[in-house]
């Protein structure tokens, strides 16, 4: 039935908040080439090609895989473009995961990219809807109520925000792709930053980038007839979708995460995450989702996701390490930013994270999550074949 | 359905995007401010116009680009009949397909012609310019029959192009459901009229196409009160493009009461810094002549007075 | 339809049409494990578009679900592979659009390139137009045979409840109109249509199989491919995508096609591609030209095709999808019956 799959080569771009030097197509080819590189692949070895980006109006161009084709080496392949709002890298990837698993393809290139220096995402996520009352503010706006919620039922204390922050904006700078390259942040910076969309401060949310990042992912047998000795082996992967307002959604810690991670886990054989899990790509946006997904992903009881943090378990010497690329807070190219959780995540267990390598690492997650926290996609890869 | 059918109202999505450019379109947009075209070298040694970034064949990134003539020859067209806005010509014309001279494959542009009839395939046509070229594709302004005129000649000003602004503007009519037409009609009458889903029994407000747990029409109407509860907040200090309301200010979810959902609105009256959750809550309607069919009627929500709502009463509405 | 009186989220159409699978199959949405769909942002004028759509599903508790920016003829694709994995068994498949809220042909050209080609505001019919004209001149096909296409799709529709532009026609009748996009007529054009659509897919051992109601059109190929975005890089008079795609599903053998051509010259390229031989029944819901809401317009086709098979009506069908312009990208699906 499940074919096994494995990440062989990921490539990505420098982010920056514009690439002026490329166009949308160079772009992307940034990651591709690196990306086929790494898997010593060429696109003759290529057999469809899995493309994702969040809404189109961000770049003004409707589906536009349609004129990157040759960008994309697809002419003549089968090409899917997959769009699940910020959850879309990661569901991009379980989509071409999909299609070794089938055993339709041996390999499978899988892209996904933003040029937000195109336009503005505040705009484009504020169009005024007629008839409504235009209070949308972006993406800050729509999830800064959320994390007051967050700090009122856990009783977090209010700088845990600032704490992640700070580590992610460290961390940045082990990872020559980030686009935020800050020494000088600190608790104490990001505390003193100005409060946008309270309570989120400036510091505490996510840049605007241009990036791309493009994995080719392979069968069993691609896999072992390639010279790769460390490809990352794709333990399991779940979706989960809800609606963005119900009566009594829980908008918090949501179902649909909750759902998502407890059949991931079984799927991957794992039984305690926090103890088996050696670190985690997780889509943290705004700084205090990192412990709200703790939490949502079963690594903390309800409630205190936040003690990890500001444990420091969750920097790259602890427990749990989290976002040792810099995450979502150092770098978001939207469409991209999940399958760098997911690429990232396969850097860790490759042995190819360069100085912001878990020592050691041999399971690692990846997570993106969209929408109003409705869309939610996750993988864990490992060292070794799953032995399930 | 209501018989009235649904609200209709102008929905307009418009930017200017900037695209940079990267090397080779860099070189065409060049070129065009310069009032040159340049081809791209293909893979089998053909010339392509404009110069394609990546080789249909081998994918490999279009390196050299090579000058060639401003005339050439219709490889196929179709008649504009009914411009639509934004094309090179306000009136009917052709779009063609252009084999340039000392180029293989065609150009897509705009020929202006007087009629169907006074175009062909195998026509000679001639690029139309713009007076002041900044480097973008409609520096050539359209394409005319070849006629006499003389040839243009390149000019060497203009500065290496990395970027253009382009402009996309659609005009949508947006329609609101039956559902949500009917909560702003009866908004227009000042009153609050909520759906409850007949399976779940959860009251919505605004109605909704289906419920979203039960996906199923919400049916039986409900009228609910117009104050009710903050249930969580923030205040909004960021400025951006479009932005309708000055900052800083307070976007609340307020769970009103006899509904099961909170939704999104403004408060006031009440500093900013004083907002919390529980806080009650009341509307204040705009004056009666100026009420439409819109949510907009509420001016804002400010504090009613009230002791808070206690935790327990709103937190499954987290 | 032709003008969907309603939100651009198209709930309200989605609903009743979940119920009448339900009603159709007798499952419920218990039954399905995956849920794909597929819309366009650009074709509702805002940013995702599709997320309402989900609230059609009743999706709490949270379901296994996707979308593409695609035909949702694409989204049964993703489902169909999500299958072959083994992980899920079954899909619910829906696409939806509501194309009358903007101006389609001037929004269509932002599918274009966007340095060279989108800012001319190139616009979806007078593409395909130059495309037909390739054709004509260049002696693949011909007026006549235009012609001929829409009168049998139109006169076929006669009977298609969900048809738009119907009624027995004549290629004399369809000759007789004024020519609009020369070298193309207003008829050889699909109008502008608004629409959803949903299809369920199943292995065979689901475990609900055995209480589904109804009769089945087993799925024996499926592919798809695309071309090159530059126009001028493509011989517009073949499709060759539609070629490999269908030597790679396996068109031996199909006795009716059900092919997505919304401009009448595309069927005459798509049954050439295809290679099919002049008894194949093509189109006898009437096709694209009567009715072709965008993004759900291919998975119609295969909802067509699957009747025919369900009524005996064909033993071995194919459907086709397109998507981009002047048939870039291309999807074949072949079905039987089984008795």
């Amino acid at each position: 039935m499940t074919k096994l799959a494995a990440v062989i080569g990921v490539g990505q771009t420098h982010h920056r908040a514009k690439r002026g030097d490329v166009s949308m197509a160079g772009l992307l080819r940034e990651a591709i080439d690196r990306a086929m590189a790494d898997a010593q692949v060429t696109f003759d070895d290529i057999d469809a090609i899995v493309i994702g980006k969040a809404p189109d109006l961000f770049e003004g161009v409707m589906m536009p895989e349609l004129y990157l084709a040759e960008a994309l080496g697809a002419p003549g392949k089968p090409l899917l473009r997959v769009h699940t709002a910020g959850s879309v890298g990661g569901s991009t990837a379980i989509v071409a995961t999909s299609l070794v698993e089938a055993g339709i393809h041996e390999r499978v290139l899988t892209v996904a990219f933003e040029k937000q220096s195109e336009s503005n995402a505040m705009w484009a996520l504020s169009v005024p809807v007629p008839f409504i009352m235009p209070v949308h503010a972006g993406a800050g706006g729509y999830f800064a109520p959320h994390v007051r919620s967050y700090i009122r039922r856990s009783g977090a204390p209010t700088h845990i925000g600032a704490i992640v922050a700070a580590k992610d904006r460290q961390n940045a700078l082990k990872n020559p792709y980030a686009h935020l390259q800050n020494p000088d942040t600190t608790v104490e910076s990001v505390l003193a930053s100005q409060m946008l969309w309270d309570p989120i401060r400036y510091d505490e949310t996510c840049p605007s980038s241009d990036g791309a990042i493009a994995l080719v992912i392979a069968s069993e047998d691609a896999v072992a007839r390639s010279d790769i000795n460390n490809p990352a082996w794709i333990h399991g992967t779940q979706m989960r979708s809800e609606p963005t307002t119900a009566a009594e959604r829980d908008q918090v810690n949501p179902q649909a995460g909750r759902d998502a991670s407890a059949a991931l886990w079984k799927q991957a054989g794992i039984t305690s995450p926090i103890d088996e899990i050696d670190c985690a790509e997780i889509y943290v946006p705004f700084s205090w989702f990192e412990p709200m997904w703790l939490e949502n992903l079963g690594f903390a009881e309800e409630g205190d996701g936040w003690k990890l943090t500001e444990a420091g378990e969750t920097r790259i010497e602890g427990k749990i390490p989290v976002n040792m690329s810099g995450g979502v807070l150092s770098s978001n190219p939207i469409g991209a930013s999940g399958m760098l959780r997911f690429g990232e995540a396969a850097l860790q267990v490759m042995g190819e994270a360069g100085e912001h390598q878990v020592d050691g690492a041999r399971k690692a997650l990846g997570h993106a999550y969209g929408g109003g926290s409705q869309f939610f996609a996750m993988w864990v890869v490992g060292a070794d074949k799953p032995n399930h | 359905m209501s018989e009235l059918g649904t609200l209709h109202a102008p929905l307009n999505v418009e930017f200017d995007y900037t695209r940079s450019l990267g090397p080779t379109l860099g070189g065409f947009m060049t070129g065009l401010k310069r009032r040159q075209i340049l081809g791209g070298v293909l893979s089998d040694g053909t010339v392509a116009v404009p110069p394609p970034e990546f080789d249909s064949i081998t994918y490999d990134p279009i390196t050299e680009l090579r000058p060639v003539a401003d005339v050439g020859v219709v490889q196929s067209w179709a008649w504009v009949p009914e411009p639509v806005p934004g094309q090179p010509l306000d009136k009917p014309f052709a779009f063609a397909q252009i084999v340039l001279d000392r180029a293989d494959k065609p150009l897509l542009h705009a020929v202006a012609v007087d009629s169907a009839a006074d175009i062909r395939t195998g026509m000679r046509v001639r690029a139309v310019w713009a007076d002041e070229p900044a480097g973008v594709i409609t520096d050539i302004r359209w394409f005319e029959p070849e006629g006499d005129s003389p040839a243009t000649t390149p000019g060497l000003e203009g500065d290496a192009v990395e970027g253009i602004i382009a402009p996309v503007n659609l005009s949508y009519d947006y329609a609101a459901s039956p559902e949500e037409s009917k909560f702003f009609r009866g908004l227009a009458d000042g009153r609050l009229i909520g759906q409850r889903c007949p399976v779940c029994e959860k009251v919505y407000v605004p109605p909704r196409g289906a419920c979203p747990v039960d996906g199923v029409p919400t049916t039986d109407e409900v009228e609910v009160a117009d104050h009710g509860t903050i249930t969580t907040f923030c205040i909004v200090n960021v400025p951006f493009a479009g932005q309708q309301i000055p900052i800083p200010y307070v976007s609340a979810y307020v769970l009103l009461d006899g509904a099961d959902i909170a939704f999104l609105h403004l408060i006031l009256g009440i500093d900013a810094a004083d907002v919390r959750m529980g806080l009650r809550v009341k509307a204040v309607w705009k004056p009666r002549d100026e009420w439409g069919t819109t949510i907009a009627n509420i001016s804002h929500f400010e504090p009613t007075g009230e002791p808070d709502a206690d935790y327990e009463t709103y937190k499954v509405h987290l | 339809m032709k003008e969907f009186d309603g939100s651009p989220t198209c709930v309200e159409l989605l609903v009743p049409i979940f119920q009448e699978l339900w009603d159709q199959t007798g499952w419920t949405k218990a039954d399905i494990g995956f849920w794909c769909s597929g819309s366009s942002d650009y074709l509702a004028g805002r940013a995702f578009s599709f997320v309402s759509a989900v609230d059609a599903i009743g999706a709490l508790p949270p379901v296994m679900e996707s979308h593409v920016e695609m035909d949702a003829a694409w989204a049964l694709y993703e489902a169909w592979v999500k299958i072959q994995t083994g992980l899920v068994d079954s899909a619910l498949v829906y696409g939806f659009g509501k194309a009358s809220a903007g101006v389609l042909r001037r929004v269509m050209s932002l599918q274009m390139d966007p340095y060279t080609v989108t800012p001319l505001w190139a616009d979806a019919v007078s593409v395909a137009a130059i495309q037909a004209r390739s054709g004509l001149e260049g002696g693949t096909f011909d007026e006549a045979q235009m012609a001929e296409v829409v009168a049998r799709s139109m006169s076929d529709a006669a009977s298609n409840d969900s048809a738009i532009r119907k009624g027995a026609t004549t290629a004399e009748d369809v000759l007789a109109q004024p020519m609009y996009a020369d070298p193309l007529r207003r008829w050889d054009c699909a109008p502008v249509s608004d629409g959803a659509a949903a299809m369920i897919i199943t292995a065979a051992d689901a475990p609900g199989f055995d209480k589904l109601k109804g009769a089945k059109a087993w799925i024996t190929g499926f592919e798809h491919r695309i071309e090159p975005g530059a126009l001028n890089s493509r011989d517009l008079k073949v499709s060759e995508s539609t070629r490999s795609a269908g030597v790679a599903a396996g068109v031996d053998g199909v006795d009716l096609a059900e092919l997505h051509a919304p401009f009448s010259h595309q069927e005459l390229i798509l049954k050439d591609a295809l290679g099919l031989a002049d008894d194949v029944r093509i189109n006898p819901s009437g096709g694209a030209l009567t009715a072709n809401p965008l993004f759900t317009a291919g998975l119609n086709r295969i909802g067509e095709a699957a009747r025919q098979v369900w009524a005996g009506d064909s033993q071995r069908a194919l459907a086709h999808a397109t998507s981009g312009p002047a048939l870039q990208q291309n999807l074949v699906l072949t079905m039987e019956g089984r008795s």
